[in-house]
């Protein structure tokens, strides 16, 4: 297992890693690297990746528990279960390449301008360009309006409370799309 | 004037001039911190060439027009002239392309300690790549 914290810094993520005792790698990840190489747009997403690097389950809205699951309706056992079968027995989610080439989103031109733009930001707002920062952000978000790792990763950033009234229209603007998240995806078994 | 360029994620100090939106960098600056060099067959890095359709819109009086150099090689440009900043973001044919191959990008990244991981040093083992935060 390889966690990547999609936080500005190691200090944000720290207290969780170290609430949950972990013993993979915990990742840090500030600039979304990994966020643009796999065209991630929420928290959490689980990969999955052979032993050759082959991505053998794409993109999927994942959870370790059912916590919330009132709230985003994800169970947390058909995953588990099938990570478990391939984990143990090799038991491939997709039986062929194509299957899992058709679970994937790929990145538009637009997702990748507000990628651009949310790097830039974040760029000035280190440099104590706050104002400067604030437009980029807010240029990013609208180029990509249903990317949380774009419009809610930046609000520890730009001093709003992720959690708080910030999260409303997000939240209201994705919901009325749909929800798009990833398309859904049976587990396999 | 001094200008940063961000290729991706990475910083670069480059000399710009600018001219109200428009920014050009000197075509040694774009040699050397992207690798894009002009050359009689395109726009060349490596084995790699572009064809340059309008040489007159990517090169203005001697220097590479930054906006003109994000459109022929089709990345995303996030520009603040005024701050002195730009980024240049990955192509999504790119990353599209990658992603359809179903290798799985590589990348090296810090843990909590700092101490660095690079995802395809997990060769030999499955991996459950899970991204997360703390928002």
């Amino acid at each position: 297992m390889l966690t990547v914290a999609l936080d500005r810094s190691a200090d944000d993520a720290r207290p969780w890693i170290e609430a949950a005792k972990t013993t993979h790698p915990s990742l840090v990840d500030s600039e979304h690297v990994v966020a643009d190489l796999f065209r991630i747009v929420n928290v959490p997403t689980g990969i999955w990746i052979d032993e050759r690097g082959r991505i053998v389950r794409p993109n999927d809205a994942v959870f370790g528990t059912d916590t919330f699951v009132e709230m985003h309706g994800i169970a947390s056992g058909p995953h588990l279960e099938a990570l478990r079968a391939w984990v143990t027995a090799g038991a491939a989610p997709f039986a062929t390449a194509d299957d899992v080439r058709a679970h994937q989103v790929l990145p538009t031109a637009e997702e990748q301008l507000a990628r651009a733009e949310f790097t830039l930001a974040w760029h000035l707002h280190r440099r104590g360009r706050i104002e400067a920062a604030e437009r980029h952000f807010l240029r990013a978000g609208e180029l990509a309006p249903h990317d949380w790792t774009i419009r809610r990763g930046s609000m520890p950033i730009r001093g709003l409370d992720p959690m708080g009234e910030a999260l409303i229209p997000l939240w209201n603007e994705w919901a009325a799309a749909g929800m798009p998240y990833y398309p859904p995806m049976k587990p396999r078994g | 004037m001094t200008f940063t360029l961000l290729d991706e994620t990475r910083p670069l100090t480059v000399d710009a001039r600018i001219d109200g939106d428009r920014v050009r960098l000197p075509r040694a600056a774009v040699r050397d911190a992207l690798g894009w060099e002009l050359k009689p067959q395109g726009l060349c890095r490596g084995e790699r060439c572009v064809l340059v359709p309008a040489p007159a819109e990517l090169i203005r009086d001697g220097d590479v027009d930054l906006a003109a150099l994000a459109k022929l090689l089709d990345r995303p440009l996030a520009l603040d002239a005024a701050e002195g900043a730009a980024c240049l973001g990955a192509a999504a044919d790119e990353r599209a392309e990658r992603l359809r191959s179903l290798d799985a990008p590589d990348f090296t990244l810090p843990d909590v300690n700092g101490r660095p991981h690079t995802l395809s040093g997990f060769r030999g083992k499955k991996v459950l790549l899970v991204a997360w935060a703390s928002w």
